[in-house]
């Protein structure tokens, strides 16, 4: 096959898995199971049947080469994935076991197609040398659906201050729970004592840590970043259907000006949001990858915050109220912009670097980031 | 669903090719002292500046050889347009003629405009205006009441212009009047006529910006004469042509880099090691900047392959001069410092009060951001 060939047979691949994801996540997320997994609502539930569907069409390792067994799905798609997630609100960390999954792979370890979740690390875990392996110390705080999961995914540092991304299976001793804004459960666990084959620990790819950024928190933020792209086209397109349908002094709102207004800069925000989320889906493993991530999350964590503000205020009373899906988008948004680093953790670390540049340095560095040769 | 697909593909190699020689070329501007980057800007006129960017093959890229231009790809002239607006450099001279005016003139001229007029643009040697705006009509192009009546060979223009840029220096406008009746859109009777300076019967009266500076004028026509083969498209086409010139017009690096010098003497000034508050806002807008570099590397893809993404070139504008009358407001709360203008050897003094006093315009021009609201608004089936 020439070149073209094998890029529209990936083309057809990549259109067949993300409607198959559209078609399962329709299917199963009815109302009922929203509701029923909306820890912020009552007790959360895992959808076991809908990761059963998910995990036997693949998807978890969707990312992960076709030789490692794999989907070998592009980033750029695995992202397009990721929103699909994203815009449906999936109860469930898909998104960060398929990241996750690519991440363990490409630092050479054996990825399975069971749910994995990825460890922030703000308060790092400790690893030492023991008998055949390592033993961990420390706790992990704040992992979405840390208790339900059978693997983690965590940097650890060592007495010397070299970080090592590490495995857990079976993760264990659940110390705290609690939920997000979204009512998706954000667990602490305890790993203190918790054994580790040396199998089980590897180097992360150099692309996805950088100097005080660790793997786990980058590629986590990737992945918040691109859902947010989902949930932000959520938020905005209820909007406007919204705005279309309800009538308010004998109009349609989106006929008075000042709402065409708000939609007009929501719409900006989506539009510069996925934009730079695109450029770090374009990025993965690629040594742009921290700096474009860093700017995805920044830029996708400040539109948050306005559309959210925007989708509520056209949509009145009635998005203010559990009875209208809109809430399902904008507490998540609320939720993910702070989650694996905040806009401003990532913003500060951008400014560190550029002010470390000098200004002459930022134009070839707004070159190199989009492709170019600097 | 509304979802938005901004390309992240790098630009192509013939593109990133060109970043080499326009460099090398700004090099020597600089070393020459030919200008200085915080003192200028894209809108500053300086006509041995445009000759000397000719001469080097940086005006024209996407015009055809047959008229003096390059051939090249529209992507070629992006990355030339960027690396100019990185740099500071004073480019009035030559900007409106080569982003709008010359394109304008190869797809709906005349044979005899083309050759007149074009080849002398290449060469960075013939500057343009843009004729839209009147008294009372702003962005309301609908409005426009300067009036062409048709005399034999000629037509006969009585009205005026205002707020055009450097109508002072500029050889020619390319003006839209009103050659026949508006119609129940109010689109029709438009038409595009390229108008020589030199000709008699035309008045300029210059508006000092806020700044003191003279950019602005205001353009008086009483029975000024101008051949029909200097009509550009079809006589009441003049809606659909201004149209599409905007979103050249809209999308351009030139909506969101207008103070990228500012940015630069901010990032000096604050030093290597900055403290939170100035890390924090710095990577807020480096992370807004980079968002705008690739939409609007996205739609200079579209516009290339012969799209003309209206909705999307309304986008990089609004977002793009929300981002550029952010910039000096966010400088003067991360250092502080009186801005001025007749402080020198202070460049970020400097560049902080020149883009204060002209950031107002950065809203206004090619469309106010509230129309362009509305532009984006009816993109998404609003009206």
């Amino acid at each position: 096959m020439s070149r073209t060939d094998h890029a529209e047979a990936g083309d057809a691949v990549d259109g067949i898995v993300l409607d198959q994801v559209e078609r399962l996540l329709a299917q199963h997320l009815t109302p009922a199971l929203l509701a029923a997994c909306d820890g912020a609502a009552g007790a959360a539930a895992w959808p076991a049947d809908l990761w059963a569907a998910l995990a036997e069409s693949g998807l978890p390792l969707a990312l992960v080469p076709e030789a490692e067994g794999g989907i070998g799905l592009t980033a750029t798609t695995a992202a397009q994935l990721i929103r699909r997630c994203g815009r449906a609100a999936l109860p469930l960390p898909l998104p960060e076991t398929v990241a996750g999954a690519a991440l363990w792979a490409a630092a050479g370890g054996q990825a399975g197609d069971d749910a994995l979740s990825l460890v922030p690390g703000g308060s790092p875990v400790r690893i030492a040398p023991h008998a055949d392996g390592f033993v961990l110390d420390g706790r992990a705080a704040q992992v979405p659906w840390g208790g339900s999961v059978p693997a983690l995914l965590l940097d650890a540092v060592d007495a010397a201050g070299v970080p090592h991304l590490v495995r857990v299976t079976a993760p264990g001793t659940l110390r705290d729970t609690h939920h997000d804004l979204a009512g998706e459960p954000r667990d602490t666990l305890d790993l203190t004592g918790r054994t580790v084959p040396a199998d089980d620990v590897r180097t992360a790819p150099g692309w996805a840590a950088e100097a005080g950024v660790p793997s786990v928190d980058s590629v986590g933020a990737w992945v918040r970043a691109q859902q947010m792209v989902g949930a932000l086209e959520t938020c905005l397109g209820s909007a406007l259907d919204h705005a279309q349908e309800r009538q308010q002094f004998g109009r349609p709102l989106a006929k008075f000006q000042a709402i065409q207004h708000m939609l007009a800069e929501a719409a900006g925000h989506v539009a510069a949001a996925t934009a730079a989320a695109d450029l770090a889906a374009a990025c993965w493993s690629d040594p742009r990858f921290v700096l474009a991530t860093a700017v995805a999350k920044a830029r996708c964590g400040e539109a948050a915050g306005h559309v959210a503000a925007i989708g509520h205020q056209i949509h009145g009373a009635m998005g203010f109220t559990q009875e209208h899906p809109l809430h399902r988008a904008t507490r998540r948004l609320w939720s993910w912009r702070d989650e694996f680093g905040s806009d401003a953790l990532w913003q500060e670390r951008i400014g560190r670097a550029v002010c470390a540049g000098g200004g002459a340095a930022l134009w070839p560095m707004l070159v190199r980031l989009r492709g170019g040769a600097g | 669903m509304h979802s938005f697909r901004f390309s992240a593909e790098p630009l192509p190699p013939e593109a990133e090719a060109a970043r080499a020689s326009v460099r090398a070329f700004l090099d020597a501007e600089r070393a020459a002292g030919h200008f200085v980057p915080h003192r200028t800007s894209w809108t500053t006129f300086d006509a041995a500046f445009s000759r000397r960017a000719g001469a080097a093959g940086l005006i024209g890229l996407t015009l055809p050889e047959a008229y003096g231009g390059h051939g090249r790809s529209g992507l070629v002239r992006f990355v030339v347009t960027e690396e100019m607006l990185a740099a500071g450099a004073p480019c009035g001279a030559h900007w409106i003629a080569d982003r709008q005016s010359g394109p304008q003139i190869l797809r709906h001229g005349t044979e005899a405009a083309k050759r007149a007029i074009l080849p002398r643009i290449c060469r960075g040697d013939c500057a343009f205006g843009i004729g839209m705006s009147e008294p009372n009509s702003g962005s309301d192009l609908a409005a426009v009441r300067t009036r062409a009546v048709r005399d034999g060979d000629d037509w006969v223009i009585n009205g005026s212009k205002i707020w055009t840029t450097n109508a002072h220096q500029v050889d020619y406008l390319l003006a839209l009047v009103r050659t026949g009746e508006p119609g129940p859109d109010r689109h029709g009777g438009l038409t595009q006529f390229i108008v020589d300076m030199a000709a008699p019967g035309v008045t300029v009266r210059p508006i000092l910006d806020l700044s003191g500076h003279h950019e602005f004028n205001e353009v008086f026509f009483t029975d000024y004469r101008v051949p029909d083969a200097m009509r550009v498209g079809a006589e009441g086409a003049g809606w659909g042509l201004v149209t599409e010139e905007l979103a050249f017009e809209r999308s351009g690096p030139d909506r969101f880099l207008s103070d990228y010098r500012l940015l630069v003497e901010l990032v000096d000034r604050i030093g290597p090691e900055p403290d939170r508050f100035q890390a924090v806002e710095t990577g807020r807008m480096v992370a807004q900047l980079t968002a705008l570099l690739g939409m609007s590397a996205s739609v200079a893809r579209l516009l290339d392959q012969g799209v003309v993404p209206g909705v999307e070139a309304a986008l990089v504008k609004d977002v793009g001069n929300g981002f550029e009358r952010a910039v000096p407001e966010i400088a003067r709360r991360l250092v502080p410092v009186e801005p001025s203008l007749t402080v020198q050897g202070d460049a970020f003094r400097e560049a902080l009060g020149g883009v204060t006093l002209r950031a107002p315009s950065f809203t206004l021009r090619g469309g106010t951001r509230e129309v362009l609201r509305g532009v984006i608004a009816r993109g998404l089936g609003l009206r």
